[in-house]
């Protein structure tokens, strides 16, 4: 409910702009200047061929992930790079090439289970916490706290452990990982939600919703939530490269999905440590590489997306390039709790 | 308002922190701040050690977990009631807080040893790695930031940006392997695992006063061979998950200098003639510490997940190396106990970091 349709409300009442800069991120790419659009720029094509990879692995892999052999037979194992494996083959006489494609697949599967369970989760308690106080709120901090200063590692593989035992199918596992992934990551939307929960409780409107009589729940949705969700984007953008880094770190200690249920990039890793060892390079790098850049071109949304709502990190050039972000930055200080029902894209829609 | 003065034992505070002290009450100082702090561990590592305990048990007992598939129903049942697994869950708790409490994390199913020997052997060689590892990032990431916040948007501060994304985004254990691929194997320089080789460990087996840590029992043979033997294996752990944090390091540094850089106070030095070197270095640098500091206590979570990457990486002996071995063997009194002791360490780091922040500045208290 609260993220998704989020940008829809927002859009409804900026009414100037047309609907291609209306989206959140052609906004922000509108607005970047210099080496911050290189960036976005960057983070965003690598972003689109790792998703695309993602959606179209059926097409673009040579052969399945749990494939050992074609027509011609067998495989064979730790072959080097050649015509037929263009990145050679594993220990396990798996093609490098297709398992790494593949591997995008479960990787924006569980990124995508995950961040939609832990903004539910997270937002959910954090606003019930934040808007209601009292005895809950205290123990949920307490808890919160005490989750976010723990490993999240650590958190995750406990809770794969219980989850699915450690060892699962295609399904089983994504849910695992993905389950493991939020508990890690409620914390931080608990966080940000309630406490923009608690400063917009003392809002004049949210007086003034109670006086009329409007009931809490409604209040909670169309007057708090509404308010609050500013900064979510930023923090699924940073989220979800971590949830990739959680899921490879889970398949590398073997607690992610088995090989013949999906193909994971951990995983493949785990099993490419004794071939390092040996001078076989090409088991490990591929997929390490296919982490890196995942990782990477998310980060590189998140973070440019991070300095373009933060006017003190927006580039100093684009002030002087965009002829009008001088006024617009000087707007800023009282301009945050203006920033309304249009949320970052009101804020800096003055300045485009 | 200024009439309430700050409690005896704080430091007199300057006239412009005043109002804000005095608003306080009268009795918090430093002394009842460290008080309150200190009594806040205590919940902080009861409710893992719980959640860690319920959520291990939601799983089934220990016993069938790791001997499931090698004893019969009935020698398990056995052994399930001699250790005590079949009564209620809540005895079960109280118990096994009462065994913390005493410092007694139980006995390890798979090879039966205590958890206890296990946490000290292993713990050592953990922090030796995770001490090397802050090294490896306050030498890296701490003068890179305050370089890319005074190239702030020119070319140099997208490289060292984007290397400290790239430093985030790489999975501490393929770091590992590369550095492995390209020292240990390709330019064949640097061990390829392991804490020490083991002519080296026979070296260090008979000192009188082993302490466990590599360097320090190395220092005590006195051989030059055996310092730069187990100098040599510690190069590449480190630098794998001592890259992880300097990456954050240098983007808090990043920000917070260039915060600073934008004050007066930088401005009246630059207008007195005071060196771009010295403004940045003393100060634009000092006063972005503090920050940096809190952020700190958040890292060494940080830094003991990926210690237990790192070491299965390079085979370094240490607790997250055994907790990948126990968790093979699916032995989960003993992960148990590793997680329970990482959760202790993650909580008393924290208090320390703490502290240290109220001491440098006196605003955190309360």
């Amino acid at each position: 409910m609260s993220a998704p349709t989020a940008p829809v409300a927002r859009a409804a009442r900026a009414p100037r702009r047309t609907l291609l800069s209306r989206l959140p991120v052609v906004h922000q790419l509108g607005q970047s200047v210099g080496l911050q659009r290189g960036m976005l720029v960057a983070g965003l094509i690598i972003t689109g061929v790792f998703v695309i990879c993602a959606l179209f692995a059926q097409l673009i892999a040579p052969y399945g992930f749990a494939q050992l052999r074609d027509e011609n037979g067998q495989f064979g194992a730790q072959l080097e790079p050649s015509a037929q494996h263009i990145w050679g083959t594993t220990v396990g006489g798996y093609d490098v090439f297709s398992r790494v494609i593949w591997g995008a697949q479960t990787a924006l599967e569980v990124m995508i289970v995950a961040i939609i369970l832990s903004i539910f989760l997270g937002v959910f308690l954090g606003l019930v916490s934040g808007y209601f106080g009292g005895w809950l709120d205290r123990i949920l901090v307490v808890l919160a706290d005490a989750i976010y200063a723990f490993p999240s590692l650590l958190l995750a593989i406990v809770m794969s452990i219980v989850i699915s035992g450690g060892q699962s199918n295609l399904y089983g596992g994504i849910l695992a990982a993905a389950i493991s992934i939020t508990v890690v990551y409620i914390p931080q939307y608990f966080r940000v939600i309630r406490s923009e929960t608690v400063r917009i409780k003392g809002e004049a409107f949210v007086e003034s919703a109670k006086v009329i009589g409007a009931s809490n729940a409604r209040i909670m949705v169309r007057h708090v939530l509404r308010n609050s969700t500013r900064t979510l984007p930023l923090i699924f953008t940073l989220n979800a490269s971590e949830a990739v880094l959680t899921l490879a770190g889970l398949g590398f200690l073997g607690f992610g999905i088995e090989p013949t249920a999906a193909a994971e990039w951990g995983f493949d890793l785990n099993k490419s440590l004794s071939d390092v060892t040996s001078g076989i390079w090409w088991t490990a790098v591929f997929p390490g590489l296919a982490i890196v850049l995942s990782v990477l071109g998310v980060t590189l949304v998140g973070e440019s997306l991070n300095d373009l709502a933060d006017p003190r990190l927006r580039g100093r050039r684009a002030v002087t390039a965009a002829g009008g972000a001088v006024a617009a930055t000087s707007v800023v200080p009282g301009g945050t709790l203006e920033a309304g029902p249009a949320g970052i894209t009101g804020l800096e829609g003055t300045s485009s | 308002m200024t009439a309430t003065a700050p409690a005896v034992g704080t430091p007199a505070p300057g006239p412009t922190a005043l109002p804000k002290t005095a608003r306080r009450m009268p009795g918090g100082g430093l002394g009842r701040y460290l008080v309150v702090r200190f009594l806040l561990i205590i919940p902080t590592i009861f409710i893992l050690v719980t959640l860690v305990f319920f959520l291990m048990r939601a799983t089934g007992d220990p016993i069938t977990a790791a001997l499931g598939g090698r004893l019969s129903g009935a020698q398990l049942q056995e052994r399930i009631h001699a250790a005590g697994y079949d009564r209620p869950i809540l005895v079960q708790y109280v118990e096994y807080l009462g065994q913390i409490a005493t410092g007694n994390f139980g006995t390890s199913i798979s090879d039966n040893r205590p958890i206890s020997t296990i946490l000290v052997t292993y713990g050592v060689a953990t922090l030796e790695l995770a001490f090397y590892a802050l090294i490896v990032a306050f030498i890296v990431g701490i003068p890179l930031g305050m370089l890319a916040a005074y190239f702030r948007d020119r070319g140099q501060d997208a490289v060292l940006r984007v290397f400290a994304i790239l430093c985030y985004a790489t999975p501490v254990f393929f770091a590992g392997i590369l550095l492995k691929l390209v020292f240990s194997v390709w330019l064949n320089v640097l061990p390829v695992a392991g804490r020490a080789s083991t002519s080296s460990e026979l070296e260090m087996q008979f000192l009188p006063n082993k302490t466990g840590i590599y360097l320090i029992d190395a220092f005590q043979t006195g051989e030059p061979a055996v310092i730069g033997d187990v100098l040599a294996h510690a190069v590449l752990p480190a630098i794998a998950l001592g890259l992880l944090t300097a990456g954050i390091f240098l983007r808090l540094v990043r920000t917070n200098v260039i915060g600073t850089l934008s004050t007066d106070y930088v401005d009246a030095a630059r207008s007195r003639g005071v060196s771009e070197y010295r403004l940045v270095r003393r100060h634009a640098y000092k006063p972005a510490l503090i920050p940096i500091i809190t952020v700190i206590g958040l890292q060494i979570a940080l830094l003991l997940g990926g210690a237990v990457l790192t070491e299965s990486t390079f085979e370094w002996k240490g607790l997250g190396f055994q907790l990948a071995q126990y968790l093979a063997a699916r032995d989960f009194v003993a992960v148990q106990g590793i997680v329970a002791l990482l959760a202790v360490i993650v909580a008393v780091t924290n208090f320390i970091v703490d502290i240290i922040a109220a001491l440098i500045d006196p605003r955190v208290r309360y």
